[in-house]
């Protein structure tokens, strides 16, 4: 991931992925297997005033929160993807204006409105044209949050999709609830995730300030494009739930232990799924670390 | 000679013509001015803007992350400017969690 402010107003930001699937062949051998690369995102972002801000480039398609907001591994709370994350996340290659700002003392508004004006298809780069909106209203009191999202694909049959979502942080409990649900042709469903720091307990207090539990049910239901043709997006070809529960872990700051285990029912056979991982967050500065104007 | 504009020419003159006019209402410096209606800490000290900041950053950075360890001003202030555009945080907020997250 890479940051580079310009000035008061700009920000050129990209983020890169690469991920190897290695394994062992079904008759022995070294452990091989392909190495996915791609680029997320690389956009340049102009602050244009407290109300508005311009992106230009290739950006992360804001429908729904997780996409843009929970998919890095040192955020997430289960290292899984949600079974709707494919519906409509893929790149926006286009312009935005999006921002946010308060009504009032009690609440905020964010929105983000989008085109995605190319539609490119080769190996490592894929996005393609759409249009949509996202409005979110965030109440900083009892740290509720709650939006919705529409986009229209604006090539092939040209479709709508609708999503919402729903965050909540009671101040009294170190309880983080978030569900999202998504409707397309392509398919829906839902999921609802409930991550529980265990700071309260009145035993092994150090330890337990670090451990979180998590839990996630979710469900997808295949669309009307028809069960051969939800590989093509990632999805289930079938209709599918699942159950997730997770500890972390949060060693010092920026690294955590992660642990989960899911089981996954649907037709087409049921299956468990174990995560075993380290996220690790580190930042390196390459320019000047003094201090800026706006700190001061 | 065909003088038919693209399409992708007119999203470009659009966005940029946008950010034009907003920047000429926006007038003064991001940072500087504060929005309509936003709960304001005017001339308050350094103690209490360090409270409502942290208040500020419980509820919005705590939605999706546990707290960051605290990086040097100027990474501080680059992180946030990037979280201003990601999580869209308002102006208010981003100044008074940036000064929270620096002092």
């Amino acid at each position: 991931m890479l940051l580079v402010p310009l000035g008061d107003r700009w920000l050129i930001e990209s983020r890169a992925e690469f991920e190897g699937e290695f394994q062992r062949p079904p008759g022995g051998g070294p452990y091989g297997g392909p190495v996915d690369k791609h680029v997320d995102y690389a956009q340049v972002d102009y602050i244009a005033n407290p109300y508005l801000t311009v992106t230009v480039g290739r950006f992360l398609t804001p429908f729904g929160i997780f996409n843009e907001r929970l998919y890095p591994v040192w955020i997430r709370s289960l290292q899984p993807d949600p079974l709707i994350l494919p519906i409509r996340t893929a790149p926006s290659d286009g312009g935005m204006f999006r921002g946010g700002f308060a009504v009032n003392a009690h609440a905020n508004v964010n929105y983000a409105l989008y085109v995605s004006a190319a539609s490119i298809g080769i190996s490592s780069v894929d996005s393609e044209r759409h249009v949509g909106g996202r409005i979110g209203f965030f109440l900083p009191g009892p740290r509720l949050e709650a939006g919705a999202s529409w986009q229209r694909t604006l090539q092939d049959a040209r479709r709508n999709a609708f999503g919402f979502h729903i965050g909540w942080q009671p101040a009294k409990l170190p309880l983080n609830l978030r569900s999202e649900f998504a409707r397309s042709f392509e398919g829906g469903g839902y999921w609802i995730e409930g991550a529980y720091r265990l700071s309260q307990a009145p035993f092994w207090q150090k330890p337990m300030r670090r451990t979180e539990v998590v839990a996630r049910a979710q469900q997808f239901f295949v669309g009307a494009i028809g069960t051969g043709a939800e590989s093509d997006y990632d999805l289930p070809g079938v209709n599918t739930r699942e159950a997730d529960f997770g500890v972390n872990y949060f060693l010092r700051d920026g690294m955590k232990g992660i642990f989960s285990y899911g089981r996954q029912f649907s037709p087409a056979g049921n299956f468990n799924q174990w995560s075993f991982g380290l996220a690790y967050r580190f930042l390196l500065p390459l320019g000047r670390v003094g201090s800026p104007s706006e700190v001061q | 000679m065909s003088t038919r504009s693209h399409p992708k020419n007119w999203l470009a003159v659009t966005l940029f013509a946008a950010a034009l006019v907003s920047s000429l209402f926006a007038g003064v410096p991001e940072g500087k001015k504060e929005v309509s209606g936003t709960p304001v800490v005017q001339s308050s000290s350094a103690g209490d803007m360090r409270v409502e900041g942290e208040r500020r950053f419980h509820a919005n950075c705590g939605r999706c992350h546990a707290a960051p360890q605290k990086f040097r001003p100027r990474m501080m202030a680059t992180v946030l400017r990037h979280m201003r555009v990601r999580a869209t945080i308002t102006a208010e907020d981003r100044r008074l969690i940036l000064f929270y997250m620096t002092q």
